[in-house]
């Protein structure tokens, strides 16, 4: 690559908003030029540590509605602080146009240098082009809606009084787990379309038309009780998954505003639903374009050596690895697992092994590793992304396997699979399962409403491996959605063949007031 | 690209939500203050600091899985193991995994820090001096300065700028004090003229208008004005506490400690809530002395014990400082219960006729050694509770370890239903 030098961006340690400025620029040329990144506008804030940990408490947004448990957050994250047990983090990026980086005041030069490349680039750049993102979250208005949820639960707690609020919102971020649309549902039919299906669905039936059909005797005709149950399950859209919305728009006894603070939640938790489904390869993304756009800010002799090496040194810190036996042990951290496979894709597409054109044939030597990120990047989740992309090589690399904890085998846990040819395909099946949420969280849907009895809701279950639900948080939970529903609530734990295995009930706690 | 500076920004923005947090929590926090006075000096606990609370009725719910049932698990860092290897599960846990550090930790418990006055008003919360309001509160005034207009007289301290240089530009207007802009432009106008006549006219002028400006003043003493402020009576409750502890032979340095530990609650309770309530300190063994609270609280004494004679100090300086009659007089004493046979006498008499009757409330802490439940009464205890029975404002209880001693504390002051607050 030609390296035209450049200045240096700054000296020593210390920064200047001009500087900023400067560094801004210097990574935006190597981003959108060389790396060929498609990012929203960038806002870059600097921030106090009090106000990074105001933005740790309330799930990093800038402005959010008041509530107990964010002041509980704050309490604890800042007794950690004080202690000097934790850091904080460098940075908080939100998925919004502008998007807004929040810097800390404390950062070095260098540490502002990685922080706009990995925040302002990286996590933007995968914000604006991931599937998820672009179908579930609105950049554009995602303040502005904000706002208005602060401002309508601030005069709810004005008029109905902050208890009331308070009880609704505890209710509502119980059940945020289960408040997600995980599919896009199907758009609905405009009416010209809905005619012309109808039209043309008679004409089959014309044209099809046998009168011998009618002597033909029809089976056991449905029970009118089994159609009536049909019909309700269709009329509820039931069973429904998405436990916030089907309360939202079903519980019988809620209050408009009531309603509406479900529908805020619900919305919140959509909008963070891609987050969790993408942290391998969102915080992937990140590292690699910090990484790219670091070593060639050096390369161009704008870092000096100095301001690398340090920048070397969080790199490292932010990709260890640390083993499973390890003592401080987290499981996967997602900047390593993100950081090695974009790094190993980049391998992949420009020095290919034998291996490699095996297992990757459509990318394995075009390039272009750029272009292949980029497309990556923008149509895969974490799920995805590892069952295709995982290599061989890297999973020798990290040295992966597979343990599997029966306890039904009183000996010990077994390995299933280790870094073999043998292993390859059932390691990385396992590592993306690990990352797909709809198999992580447990599944549990609204079944049934007993409407012309005591009106009892009956939720599901589905047990998967004999995980049942803990028992403690799931009783809480239950009577939150209780006193939400207003009538007894029933919930079943089922296993694939149908045995129930465990139940829970739980009654409102308030009588339900007369409407 | 924008930078914005966002450190200016108003702090506490968490404050709020902090408040509902502790709102919420307040019954565990209340106990978890309580449990750390155990453990430390009242002086440390007073600076706030770290408290640990359950999670009851603070945790989040959320439907998870729990930890029975098969598990899978990808991992990285092998070394040894190959496909079938059997690994003994680490940890007593049933459901073991290799990796069994730092899971659940955490969880059952919430430490944070709370701050000197959040401390200080979990720790006092409903607390309160009974039957404060009763007497003449009103007879001596606390008066506050409050503003009232403006007056022509006072500090300079005190001057209205605003509503003086107001004043002064009325009058200057009204008296048509030449601005110095006309006098400038006459200026240049002379500089500017070329005949000796006109000259001579416009430099009279400029002298008489110099002239005008030196005899108004732009300032006069009669535009100054001042702002007035006027006391307003604050009517406030006037209340002394007596605190008497016996410090004699047959304290041991046990009972000692929890006596000091009452006095102290008793002295934050009293400075923080109420400002204006005087604290007298007397300690005796077969004398009393009327002491500062240092001496009170740190130096040492021992002798007999004659509890006549700080009831008969107490009169003293009741009679020399206190009268009954404009006063809210409060006393708590401590002591272990021993009292000489001869003076019982003179005790009761005391109390009956002189102590009680000038008493708002009169609290008896009897302290004993930790671990040893008296059967018999002391002599003390009996004489008082006798005196209650007669109706006196009385309140006795016993306490013999140190985490008693807040909750006693807590009895003897909760605020009781049925009286309207009184004004500190």
């Amino acid at each position: 690559m030609t390296t035209a030098a450049m200045e240096p961006l700054f000296e020593g340690a210390d920064w200047s908003f001009f500087t900023l400025q400067r560094i801004h620029d210097a990574c935006e040329e190597i981003a959108l030029s060389e790396l060929g990144l498609d990012v929203y506008p960038n806002q870059i804030e600097v921030i106090t540590a009090e106000q990074m940990l105001d933005a740790y408490s309330s799930t990093g947004m800038p402005l959010f509605y008041k509530h107990w448990s964010f002041g509980k957050h704050f309490a604890h994250h800042e007794a950690f602080y004080r202690k000097g047990l934790r850091d904080l983090a460098y940075e908080i990026v939100i998925n919004s146009s502008p998007c807004v980086s929040y810097l800390m005041e404390e950062n070095t030069a260098t540490m502002q240098t990685l922080v706009i490349a990995h925040a302002a680039f990286g996590h933007n750049h995968f914000f604006k082009n991931n599937y998820l993102f672009k179908t579930w979250t609105d950049a554009e208005g995602i303040l502005d809606y904000l706002e208005f949820a602060k401002g309508y639960i601030a005069r709810c707690e004005e008029r109905h009084g902050q208890i009331a609020v308070e009880r609704t919102l505890d209710a509502a971020h119980a059940l945020m787990s289960h408040g997600v649309h995980r599919y896009p549902g199907k758009s609905k039919l405009d009416l010209r379309l809905e005619e012309r299906r109808e039209r043309d669905r008679r004409a089959h039936e014309e044209q099809i038309f046998n009168d011998l059909w009618r002597t033909v005797p029809a089976g056991p005709s449905k029970s009118a009780q089994d159609l009536g149950a049909e019909r309700r399950r269709t009329v509820l859209g039931l069973p429904q998954d998405n436990l916030l919305y089907f309360l939202e728009k079903s519980a019988p006894r809620l209050q408009a505003w009531q309603r509406e603070i479900l529908r805020i939640v619900r919305h919140v938790a959509q909008y963070f639903h891609p987050q969790r489904q993408t942290k391998v390869m969102n915080e992937g993304t990140a590292t690699y374009v910090h990484y790219r756009i670091m070593t060639r800010l050096h390369e161009k002799q704008a870092l000096s050596d100095g301001n690398f090496l340090e920048f070397l040194t969080s790199h490292s810190n932010v990709v260890f690895q640390p083993p499973y036996d390890h003592p401080r042990f987290p499981g996967f951290n997602p900047y390593a697992l993100g950081f090695a496979m974009m790094q190993d894709l980049e391998r992949i597409v420009t020095a290919p092994e034998v291996e490699d054109r095996e297992w990757f044939p459509d990318i394995a030597g075009t390039g272009d590793a750029m272009a292949v990120l980029r497309d990556i990047w923008a149509n895969y989740r974490d799920e995805s992304f590892i069952s295709q992309f995982l290599s061989p090589r890297l999973m020798r690399q990290m040295r992966m396997f597979h343990v599997c904890d029966d306890p039904a085998r009183t000996e010990g846990v077994v390995v299933e699979a280790i870094h073999d040819e043998a292993g390859y395909r059932r390691i990385r099946r396992q590592l993306a399962r690990e990352y797909d949420i709809s198999w992580t969280d447990p599944n549990i849907e609204v079944v049934d409403v007993d409407l012309a009895g005591d009106r009892r809701l009956l939720l599901r279950h589905s047990v998967v491996n004999g995980c049942l639900l803990q028992d403690t948080a799931a009783t809480h939970v239950l009577q939150h959605i209780a006193d939400l529903w207003s009538y007894d609530v029933r919930l079943q734990e089922v296993d694939p063949t149908g045995t129930v295995l465990r139940e829970h009930v739980a009654s409102p706690r308030v009588l339900p007031r007369a409407a | 690209m924008n930078i914005v500076d966002r450190r200016l920004n108003p702090r506490g923005k968490a404050l709020e939500n902090r408040q509902r947090f502790l709102r919420r929590a307040k019954g565990v926090v209340q106990q978890a203050v309580k449990q750390s006075l155990q453990s430390r000096n009242i002086r440390d606990v007073l600076d706030g600091g770290e408290v640990s609370i359950p999670m009851d009725g603070m945790e989040e719910p959320s439907l998870r899985r729990g930890s029975g049932g098969t598990h899978d698990r990808v991992l990285p860092g092998n070394k040894t193991f190959i496909e079938g290897d059997v690994l003994p599960r680490s940890g007593g846990g049933g459901s073991g995994r290799p990796d069994k550090a730092g899971e659940g930790a955490g969880e059952d418990a919430f430490r944070f820090v709370l701050t000197r006055e959040e401390f200080l008003n979990v720790f006092l919360d409903d607390l309160e001096l009974p039957d404060l309001a009763k007497r003449r509160l009103t007879e001596t005034e606390h008066e506050s300065p409050v503003r009232a207009g403006y007056s022509v007289s006072g500090s300079p301290a005190n001057i209205a700028v605003n509503r003086t240089t107001r004043l002064a530009m009325m009058r200057r207007m009204a008296l048509r004090r030449p601005s110095p802009e006309t006098i400038a432009r006459l200026q240049a106008e002379i500089a500017a003229c070329e005949e000796d006549g006109l000259r001579l006219v416009l430099e009279d002028k400029v002298k008489a208008l110099e002239a005008k400006v030196r005899r108004i003043p732009y300032i006069d003493p009669v535009d100054v004005r001042y702002r007035r402020y006027e006391n307003e009576p604050k009517p406030v409750a006037q209340a002394v506490m007596f605190c008497l502890m016996d410090v004699s032979g047959s304290m041991t340095e046990h009972m000692k400690d929890l006596a000091k530990r009452f006095y102290m609650l008793l002295y934050i309770f009293l400075a923080q809530r109420y400002r204006h309530v005087e604290l007298v300190f007397i300690r005796h063994t077969d004398r009393a002395e009327e002491v500062d609270e240092d001496t009170f609280f740190h130096s040492p004494a021992t002798g007999g014990t004659l509890v006549s004679s700080a009831l008969e100090a107490m009169r003293s300086v009741i009679a020399k400082r206190y009268s009954p009659e404009d006063w809210n007089i409060y006393a708590a004493q401590a002591s272990d219960g021993d009292n000489s046979y001869s003076d019982e006498a003179a005790t009761e008499r005391l109390l009956k006729d002189a102590i009680l009757p000038a008493s708002q409330y009169f609290a008896y802490l009897e302290v004993g050694e930790s671990g040893r439940e008296s059967v018999s009464h002391s002599a003390l205890w009996r004489l008082y509770e006798r005196l209650r029975a007669e109706g006196a404002p009385l309140s006795i209880r016993k306490v013999s370890h140190r985490s008693e001693i807040f909750p006693v504390f807590r009895e003897l002051f909760q605020r009781r239903q049925g009286h309207e607050k009184a004004t500190s």
